[in-house]
């Protein structure tokens, strides 16, 4: 049996929430490792490390993606963003004022994953129904709420958006 | 808040009870938990965000097998490893920590076999820890792991429970003498009598209830660090009891409460997982102290379904009797449960059996019960309390009795039930089992259940749906749940596990207020209920309060999270500092004010006069000569701005909560799937404090509940391989298979304290399994079919319907 005593390196240089890192790590450590261990982001949480729980949602250039289950290599040279940003943008910030509303988070260690793919919803499926959301919101574990208070908030969310309450702002942030 | 968004439509409830503090603005209002806003913004701090200097990572080598005897081990290749630390065995953190056996001694009987952290010479189930391996990075870690030779050789594993107690099988602790923990007989005579009688409609059924276990998110895990200079003990913990685990620290490494300082700060979730101590946790702490440097333990997935602790497996053969007139004569129990191979510490392993004896037949109020209790080991992952513990089971074996029995008296279920509970104007009452209850609403909730579900319009649609081949279920469940334990719980069986709690309220000179309690914070909201009891308590603005909690150096000393005590035990000793720090603020005031305390009261942050409410002293002027101007203050007087007090429950042994649920199903008959339509749960928790938390205690704890009933299993192959020990394979609810969850509230407050709240946290785990159990078979109804067996797989509603 070989010895795994050496793991070859990469440099990295990476966008996360506006501020550029440049690391050297093993190019078999995931995302959510470097994030947490080599950026001393730990917003995002390890619930399961095999793609099914969600807790570790982030976006890599808009796109969401399990931290656990990219190689941190694969984001040289991308855009992260995650929970921690501090420019949410309008919608994020509404989610998370509506999670804590809706009391949509028992422990919160679901939470950060969980607010990434719901802005990604938010986003992408506006027309998004109850059901609809219920779908979307599957790909993310919660053990503590039942997930009856999450739709809720999400929900509220769908509805400020198509009530216009972004438009505002949407036309301040591309200004 | 940049986007104050529509308040939720959650009824405050304060004003539907008499107040208990004088400018009562907080108590009963679905107040939203302000203080998670750090959650959402990735700032919360659970264990493995912490880093603390020279820390280093553990993993642990855990038996591949069921049952095994370890011949050799062969650290050598591992040791060499660069960034390896070091490679410890069972004998040598033996040296340093006591084995355990975990009894108690109100459970009569009850045995189990010493248990080391790490496994000495035999592994008795496949997750034991045997070896741990310490290294710079966790990553470093599993690599050495790899390289670790361990010669085994395999032994017989005791498996089935039915078979554990035959002549023949192997025995898992030889010394026992048999593979028996504990067993219970309960009877209250008259039992044979009844079921013999002229008019007596009997039905029986078998019941399963599968393995699960809690799957928090976030997994086990804890920083143990020993300061060798200092002989202190730090632990960073997700845990539910900080001073059990201190004072288990003490004993098992024969030091004093001084020396162990244990932090418990965010914890991503508990449900009773994280209220037993794991043979890990204190191998991590011999290893901190054996290195002298932060050992960090993180169960990875695998881990936790392989070393958390496990619940139910049980097969419980069950019948009622009901006289033709629609009386329930009696209930009799034959419950047989494996619990692993040991007794889990410090709690024991005989509880959760011994819950469904003392709860079976709960709600209801016949005389005759009759119950036996088998607890036997088995080499699969120890089981212990778990949210809900027997709850669950002996809701769902008694209402499943009490569905088939009315079915054959053709009498509707909540009817029938309306008929047999124990009516509201008759407490305090008596269980059959001998439960002592001191006020519960069964009537009320059945009523306000059957409103809030439109029963009768649910059945009418059953029946139209019928003819058009669609399959609708309506299932009910009434539920007892106890809550607020006293000492007789664990204490007088002699475990050091405390019943009371303690608060400590603090006005600062600014006139803001800290309240430290023993009793923690795990997501359910027990700081948030603390901060509106304290701010109503004193009369402060809830925005002027903070709350520590989860500190041994810190906090009041008590028993924290479990049994659904922290709003109940944790929330009255807040009531009471909050009322003395109140009086003491106003002997304050009449000594700066030279006026008679008679005259004064607190209002909304200031000292003001009782019949005008003319403001006399902000509370932060208070604060400021109290705590900086005593040269101004009467000699003989000194303020006490700083108040302490306990509580324990001590009228009852618990103070029973109780509800109803009705669950909603569609079952698809050609695919067995079924389809949860929607769910509704009255409850009465006393008085409640804030009803949004209630509301979302409730329907989180349904959910756990339905998870068992449905999906939930920890699967072992024939060798005692656990089979599903990952996350895709092992099925926890997801968002679109839940169903919405409509909460209904009744309050009967307890008066064992002045608050009168009773606990939230589980009765909803207790009721699920039993609702949805009854509304699949109310649905299987014209097809003569039933299900008895949890999980309720598509599979089995496919076999009971004879379609495979």
């Amino acid at each position: 049996m070989p010895t795994p005593i050496d793991h070859p390196t990469r440099r990295l240089r990476v966008d996360i929430n506006g501020q550029t890192f440049v690391r050297d790590v093993e190019c078999r450590k995931h995302l959510s490792d470097f994030l947490r261990e080599d950026c001393g982001l730990k917003g995002s949480h390890l619930g399961c490390e095999h793609g099914v729980c969600g807790a570790c949602t982030v976006r890599v250039d808009g796109q969401i993606v399990r931290g656990c289950l990219v190689l941190a290599a694969q984001a040289d040279g991308h855009r992260i963003e995650t929970v921690e940003t501090d420019t949410p943008s309008p919608r994020l910030r509404a989610l998370q004022d509506a999670f804590i509303e809706y009391n949509a988070l028992q422990c919160g260690y679901c939470t950060p994953g969980m607010l990434m793919a719901a802005l990604d919803l938010v986003e992408r499926r506006p027309d998004a129904d109850r059901e609809a959301v219920r779908a979307w919101m599957s790909g993310n574990y919660c053990r503590c709420t039942g997930y009856h208070a999450i739709v809720d908030a999400v929900c509220a969310v769908l509805d400020r958006q198509r009530g216009g309450s972004f438009d505002v702002a949407t036309q301040e942030a591309d200004a | 808040m940049n986007h104050p968004l529509e308040k939720p439509s959650h009824r405050d409830l304060g004003a539907d009870l008499p107040a208990v503090t004088e400018d009562q603005r907080h108590i009963g209002v679905a107040i939203p938990r302000e203080g998670t806003r750090r959650l959402t913004e990735g700032r919360g701090q659970f264990i493995d965000d912490i880093e603390l200097p020279r820390m280093v990572h553990v993993a642990f080598w855990r038996s591949p097998v069921a049952h095994m005897r370890i011949q050799h081990i062969d650290r050598t290749a591992a040791q060499q490893l660069p960034g390896v630390v070091a490679v410890v065995t069972g004998p040598e953190i033996a040296t340093i920590c006591k084995p355990w056996v975990a009894t108690l001694a109100h459970l009569a009987g009850i045995k189990s076999a010493p248990q080391y952290p790490l496994a000495i010479d035999r592994a008795t189930w496949q997750g034991e820890p045997v070896v741990a391996v310490v290294a710079e990075s966790r990553a470093r870690a599993e690599d050495a792991l790899a390289l670790l030779e361990v010669q085994w050789e395999e032994l017989p594993a005791v498996l089935n429970t039915e078979m554990a107690l035959e002549a023949g099988t192997p025995l898992i602790h030889p010394e026992l003498g048999d593979n028996l923990c504990f067993q219970r007989q309960l009877d209250t005579g008259g039992v044979d009598e009844a079921f013999a009688r002229d008019d007596a409609v009997v039905f029986e059924e078998t019941y399963v209830f599968g393995r699960h276990t809690g799957v928090t998110l976030e997994p086990r895990c804890q920083i143990a660090d020993w300061n060798a200079g200092d002989q202190k003990l730090t632990v960073h913990h997700s845990f539910q009891a900080p001073h059990m685990m201190q004072d288990l620290y003490c004993r098992q490494f024969g030091l004093q409460e001084q020396q162990v300082r244990v932090l418990c700060r965010d914890v991503g979730g508990s449900f009773g997982i994280k209220v037993h101590a794991y043979p890990d946790d204190f191998a991590t702490v011999a290893l901190a102290m054996l290195l002298k440097r932060p050992v960090k333990f993180v169960a990875d997935r695998i881990e936790s379904f392989s070393s958390d602790i496990h619940a139910r497996e049980h097969r419980i053969h069950a019948k009622i009797a009901a006289s033709r007139a629609g009386e329930i004569l009696a209930f009799e129990i034959d419950d047989l449960t494996g619990i692993g191979p040991f007794s889990m510490f410090p709690r024991t392993s005989g509880i959760e059996g011994n819950q469904v004896v003392n709860l079976t037949g709960g709600p209801y109020k016949h005389k005759a019960y009759r119950a036996r209790l088998k607890v036997v080991f088995q080499n699969k992952t120890p089981t212990c309390q778990y949210r809900g513990v027997g709850h669950p089971i002996a809701c769902a074996v008694t209402e499943a009795l009490v569905d088939g029995v009315a079915a054959k008296l053709g009498l509707d279920p909540i009817a029938f039930r309306q008929q047999n509970v124990i009516p509201d104007d008759a407490y305090p009452a008596t269980g059959a089992s001998g439960i002592k209850l001191e006020v519960l609403s069964h009537e009320a909730c059945l009523r306000e259940a059957r409103r809030l579900c439109d029963y009768d319009a649910l059945r009418a649609e059953q029946a139209a749906l019928r003819q058009r081949g669609v399959y609708r279920g309506i299932g009910v469940a009434a539920l007892i749940e106890l809550t607020n334990p006293s000492a007789a719980f664990y204490g007088v069986g002699g475990a050091r596990i405390a019943s009371q709690d303690g608060a400590t309220l603090r006005l600062e000179p600014s006139g803001a207020l800290t309240v430290m309690s023993s009793v923690g914070e795990q997501g359910q909201g027990a700081e948030a209920i603390f901060a509106q009891i304290a701010a109503d308590a004193v009369g402060v603005d809830i925005a002027r309060v903070r709350v520590v909690t989860g500190d041994t150096d810190a906090t009041p000393y008590g028993g924290g999270t479990w049994a659904s005590r922290g709003a109940g035990i944790g929330g009255e000793a807040v009531l009471q500092a909050g009322k003395v720090l109140r009086a003491n603020i106003l002997a304050t005031a009449a000594a700066i004010l030279q006026r008679d305390v008679q005259g004064l009261r607190v209002l909304r942050g200031a000292v003001v006069d009782l019949q005008t409410g003319a403001p006399l002293l902000d509370l932060a002027e208070l604060g400021r000569i109290a705590y900086f101007r005593s040269d101004t203050l009467p000699k003989s007087f000194t303020p006490e701005l700083m108040v302490t007090r306990h509580y324990a429950q001590r009228d009852y042994p618990f103070i029973f909560t109780n509800g109803v649920q009705v669950s909603h199903v569609e079952v698809d008959v050609d695919t067995g799937f079924v389809k949860l339509l929607k769910h509704w749960a009255v409850e009465d928790c006393g008085r409640v404090i804030n009803p949004m938390l209630v509301d979302e205690q409730m329907r989180g704890a349904i959910v756990q509940g339905i998870g068992g009933a449905l999906f939930e299993e920890c699967l072992y192959d024939t060798d005692g391989t656990l089979r599903n020990g990952n996350m895709a394979d092992y099925l926890v609810p997801m968002a679109a298979e839940m169903p919405d969850i409509v909460i209904g509230h009744v309050q009967s407050p307890t008066r064992s304290s002045e608050l009168g709240a009773k606990g939230a946290g589980e009765a909803g785990t207790a009721g699920a399994p039993g609702a949805v159990m009854n509304a699949i078979n109310d649905a299987l109804a014209p097809f003569g079919a039933r299900v008895a067996s949890q999980p309720i797989t598509p599979e089995k509603i496919l076999r009971a319907l004879g379609r495979i």
